[in-house]
């Protein structure tokens, strides 16, 4: 036996008590306890650190995810509360000849699924000639009927793949499950690594940790390069904001500046697939879908569907659109197919699979089913159509030879009587990982999520991928289905990774691109978030108002006025933070909820910010001066939003709409308050009331001194256009973006909406402070309204 | 026997209707065995902006129009000409039911006319243990797959009432079983669950009936709108047969297809979005009447 060349790795502090679970293999280090290829300067460093400094860096990258507002549910998690994201620090390393090997196994494999698939809509030869039996594919849900016949318009079936990948008690590699239909987890492994490049700055610096943005860059030029108009949109299709993974669409919209469409943005008009923007229809030919198939058309596909859009299918099936993946791909995930893939390899591939999968029995058949009945204590049985594991569908399964779910009768029986619905899975067991623990590394199971994407020169491997970290030290698989972590998955080479990064990119001179068009849905998300932020702010200043009356002894016909005004909004006055106030907030976060894609990480969070905190006060606020300084404390806070949202948003039509609708508000609240207050008739107080609901305090008192009259509020609340509060300078606002988004769309050439606009900042400007009686002011009221008609009749179709 | 068929779907809003796409499935099929299609035309008023017309996946003829403008009202007219021959009697014997599930493990068909397609739950007729019950009291070993397919019909027909106004078109198969009343649409969804209930391939057929009786006949139910029955497999020799659950016969000579799926959601005559605030009235009038020499 020769002597190693350079002594074993120092055992560390942080791994001088690790060690592997026996006969199940270990990621970082082998059954001598030496450390395996790549995983060193890992070590090294965290070892370097102690636990004080680990602290904190591992608080950095939670931060960012806070920050960054990533989150997720639990799968079959019936409450729709996000949980926090969590996150694992520790990377899972892979030496990038490992990863070469995954790679090539899942290319095949990827290769495979599109043969697989262009025949079940196709050809048809694996059914005639029994390689693939008939009741697997005629009685399958995801296997749609108005697809067969139809060839995709781009020629391929499969763009976009993720493949469950884990390595088995031998060392070799499985695949544990075929992602097809809408796979996610690329957005949420682009975010584990932003928050692992904040643990580990320096390893990022020295360590050749392949980049991923290159993989990510690759794809959207690939799916550019699918369009076959210029000027056509590329577009993730997205099931909306209810979906689990709604964030990672918007964050992947958002990187790779894609558009997130809704099946509602989407409409087929002349024979082209169109989307809604507020510039009118604008031609959409390449989607990246992320809606079930079965919900994407409610004239072909599912009926009751409100997800698709009608007409759809009839744009796949004339070739106007191209889908990435091409609806009905789900069929690939069904749970009995793998018992297949191992023969339909050798005959389509030419050669047995390079990556094997978990081994599958499809229990329709004699044989299979009497090895699965004989074998059950070693495996998972369930619905053999499922795309789901058997333990997420809800439906009886038996898991080691136990039954779950509400199962009656013996196993046996069971199995007998639903033979051709089942299948059986071998039960595995997992590879560790190091997961660190009070101090310590831990070893946990792990799998990984690999990525794939279909570009003009082949499938591209991105060089990383998303690992689930089991919750305890039991490594059989079907232990992760009990949740656990998450963590970044490094694929360590020898040299420096010189890709590029998406935020460098040297091409020649940079042009700007032309605006993007804007979702008329976007549009009207904006708009209403624009009113119901401003609806917020204006509650608060009159609820303030109001409660700091209370116990000042104020006068009791000024407070009935007072509380007739918070009434009409839905606001009572008994409530130290009203309901109403919460529902209006609410309201807003529920627009902003809609457009995740087009507005700041910052303000979002913000927004969530200001309703987690009027949640917690309202279990403790008490009337009269205490809620009044709350209300102070919210009006901060909400500032807070809009500081960030006029410092940061970039000026498009998206901020228009965020503008008008804010302003539209400010200057409807206003008026109505004036209607109220500033009346010859209202009681004593309403006037100075009036002043401070409209924060104009300060420059009243420096220019009228103590004195108020009806006339001094009516200019300064109303016709003063250097007052912000007042509804001149409003008018002037929405008339500046009226003008400017109407531009966007006929150059030259006055609206009914920018008339509009128009007429109302002028027939103010004619008032005087005597002229703007109640009648005036109702009737200004009124063409704010009208207003607000006419502009969702020209932009919201 | 030759019929002239002309069938009116209309549509009235109380207050204009945004444009939409819609599907229609009206036209007869000419399945070249059963019936065959001598000419037919669909006219839509207001006149579609688009218009497109396709075979589906069940050889069913589709049709889907788009209108732009806003509208009060949609009519769809379907004129046709069809001749429809008589059914052949069913052979006294015939594949055991006990022996049908081997044959439909061993086939490989997943063609238009496969059984496989119809022998799980579908969207509107999902599972049901009490329909499978049902069935399964009917039904011993020895029996063909025929006689049950009839014995279930029977049944279900002798324990049915037939009322127009006890169920409407959504109104789900399980529902209206339990009640053991509805129209055509439910008896049809009724016998498919039980049959499927019991591992028998079945159907749903779209179509009209005859509406005055030939002389001497009693009127046939369901024949002032579209009708609606059940296509039962029974094993590779003997195929399809067709069997009018509301009527407590087989689909013969009174009974022209116009689409076959498997349930009424492949086939429901119009799907569409109505882009409408107000409501909405809609009428169906058939008519179905032998052309004489």
């Amino acid at each position: 036996m020769t002597e190693p060349l350079s002594a074993p790795h120092q055992a560390s502090r942080l791994t001088a008590g690790y060690r592997p679970l026996p006969g199940v293999p270990d990621e970082m280090m082998d059954t001598s306890g030496a450390l395996r290829p790549g995983w060193a300067p890992l070590v090294d460093h965290l070892s370097a650190r102690g636990p004080e400094a680990l602290a904190e860096d591992f608080g950095r990258g939670t931060q960012h995810l806070a920050d960054a507002g990533v989150f997720f549910r639990n799968h079959g998690d019936a409450s729709l509360a996000a949980r926090d994201w969590p996150f694992s620090p520790v990377p899972v390393v892979l030496p990038e000849a490992e990863w070469q090997g995954l790679c090539e196994g899942l290319i095949q494999r990827a290769d495979l699924l599109e043969a697989v698939v262009a025949d079940l809509y196709g050809e048809n030869r694996l059914i005639a000639e029994g390689h693939l039996p008939a009741a697997l594919i005629a009685q399958n849900p995801e296997w749609l009927r108005p697809m067969v016949g139809v060839r995709p318009k781009s020629g391929n079936y499969l763009h976009f793949l993720a493949f469950e990948v884990g390595r088995g008690p031998d060392g070799r590699w499985w695949v544990m499950s075929d992602r097809t239909e809408g796979p996610s987890g690329a957005g949420f492994a682009l975010e584990n690594r932003v928050a692992a490049t904040r643990v580990f700055p320096e390893l990022f610096r020295n360590m050749p940790i392949r980049r991923l943005a290159g993989f990510f860059q690759g794809y959207r030029d690939a799916l550019y390069g699918l369009r076959s108009d210029p000027n056509s949109r590329v577009g993730i299709f997205t099931p909306g904001p209810l979906t689990d993974t709604y964030f990672e669409q918007a964050y992947i919209a958002r990187y790779l500046g894609l558009m997130l469409l809704e099946g509602e943005d989407l409409i087929v008009d002349q024979g082209q697939l169109k989307m809604r923007t507020i510039r009118g229809l604008e031609p959409v030919d390449v989607l990246w879908r992320r809606l079930d198939g079965l919900w994407a058309d409610p004239l072909e596909l599912r009926e009751d569907s409100q997800l698709g859009t009608p007409g759809l299918m009839t744009m796949v099936r004339q070739g106007k659109v191209t889908m990435a993946n091409a609806l009905g791909v789900g069929v690939l995930e069904t749970q009995a197919l793998m018992a297949f893939l191992p023969k339909i390899s050798r005959l389509l591939m030419g050669g047995p699979l390079k990556l094997p999968n978990v081994a599958t029995w499809w229990c329709g058949q004699a044989a299979e089913r009497a090895h699965v009945a004989a074998h059950s204590h070693k495996m998972m049985i369930g619905p053999a159509l499922a795309t789901r594991m058997p333990y997420e569908t809800g439906a009886v399964h038996a898991i080691g030879g136990k039954m779950k779910g509400e199962a009656k009768g013996s196993l046996q029986d069971w199995l007998s009587a639903n033979a051709a619905g089942l299948m059986g899975k071998e039960l595995v067991t997992l590879s560790t990982t190091p997961a660190y623990s009070n101090g310590t590394l831990v070893p946990r199971p792990m799998t990984i999520r690999l990525f794939l994407a279909r570009t003009p020169t082949g499938w591209l491997v991105m060089p990383g991928g998303f690992a689930r970290i089991g919750a305890s030290a039991d490594a059989s698989a079907i232990a992760m289905r009990k949740g656990g972590m998450v963590a970044d998955v490094w694929v360590v080479g020898k040299e420096p990774d010189t890709g590029l990064s998406l935020l460098h990119r040297a091409q020649g001179p940079e042009t700007r691109p032309p605006p993007e068009p804007l979702p008329a849905r976007a549009a009207d998300n904006l708009y209403w978030l624009g009113r119901y932020v401003e609806r917020s702010e204006g509650l608060m200043r009159m609820v303030r108002a109001y409660q700091a009356r209370l116990e000042s002894s104020g006068s009791v016909p000024l407070l009935a006025v007072m509380q007739a005004r918070l009434e009409a909004y839905g606001i009572s006055v008994e409530e130290p933070l009203p309901k109403g106030l919460l529902a209006t907030l609410a309201s807003a976060v529920y627009c902003a909820n809609q457009i995740r894609d087009r507005f700041s990480v910052d303000g979002y969070a913000a927004l969530k910010d200001l309703e987690k905190s009027m949640q917690r006060i309202s279990r403790t606020a008490q009337p009269g001066n205490d809620s009044a300084l709350v209300m102070g404390v919210l009006l901060r806070k909400i500032a807070g939003f809009s500081g960030l949202v006029h410092e940061n948003m970039y000026r498009a039509a998206g901020w228009q709409f965020l503008t008008i609708g804010r302003a539209l508000e400010r200057a409807a609240m206003t008026l109505e308050c004036l209607i109220a207050m500033a009346d010859p008739e209202a009681p004593e107080g309403s006037l100075e009331a009036a002043i401070e609901i409209g924060d104009s305090a300060m420059i009243h008192r420096r220019r009228h001194a103590l004195l108020s009259t009806r006339e001094t509020v009516i200019d300064l609340l109303a016709l003063d256009e250097g007052n912000p509060r007042a509804v001149q300078f409003q008018l002037d606002l929405i008339q500046r973006r009226v003008a400017a988004l109407t531009e966007m769309r006929v150059p030259g050439q006055m609206t009914e909406v920018g008339r509009e606009a128009l007429g109302l900042q002028t027939n103010l400007r004619l008032q005087t402070p005597a002229s703007l009686d109640r009648a005036a002011l109702e009737d200004l009221r009124r063409q704010v309204f009208s207003f607000a008609d006419a502009l969702n009749r020209t932009f919201i179709p | 026997m030759i019929y002239d068929i002309t069938l009116r779907l209309s549509y009235h809003y109380d207050s204009p209707a945004m444009g939409g796409r819609h599907l229609v499935c009206i036209r007869p099929m000419d399945d070249g065995s059963d019936q065959r299609v001598i000419a037919s035309l669909l006219e839509v008023e207001p006149r579609p902006d688009e218009e497109l017309n396709w075979k589906d996946f069940f050889q069913n003829n589709m049709m889907e129009f788009n209108l732009h403008a806003p509208h009060e009202a949609v009519s769809v007219l379907l004129r046709a000409r069809v001749e429809r021959f008589p059914a052949a009697a069913l052979p006294a014997d015939g594949l055991l039911i006990g022996d049908l599930p081997a044959v439909l493990q061993r086939s490989r068909d997943i063609g238009p006319n496969a059984p496989l397609h119809f022998l799980s739950a579908s969207f509107r007729v999902p599972q049901d243990a009490a329909m499978a019950q049902f069935a399964q009291a009917l039904i011993t070993a020895d029996m063909s797959v025929q006689a049950a397919v009839l014995a279930v019909g029977s049944a279900l027909y002798r324990h049915m009432r037939f009322d127009p106004k006890a169920t409407t078109v959504d109104t789900p198969a399980g529902e209206a079983f339990r009640k053991r009343h509805g129209v055509c649409q439910d008896f049809s969804h009724i016998m498919i669950g039980c049959l499927r209930g019991v591992g028998i391939p079945a159907a749903y057929v779209s179509g009209f009936l005859r509406t005055e009786p030939p002389p001497g006949a009693a009127r046939l139910e369901g024949a002032d709108a579209m009708h609606a029955w059940v296509r039962a497999w029974c094993g590779p020799d003997l195929g399809w047969i067709e069997f009018d659950p509301t009527n407590d016969v087989l689909a013969g000579e009174d009974h022209v297809v116009v689409a076959r799926g498997r349930d009424y959601s492949d086939v429901a005559p119009i799907k569409g979005m109505m882009r409408s605030s107000g409501r909405q009235k809609s009428r169906q009038a058939v008519d179905m009447i032998p052309v004489l020499d």
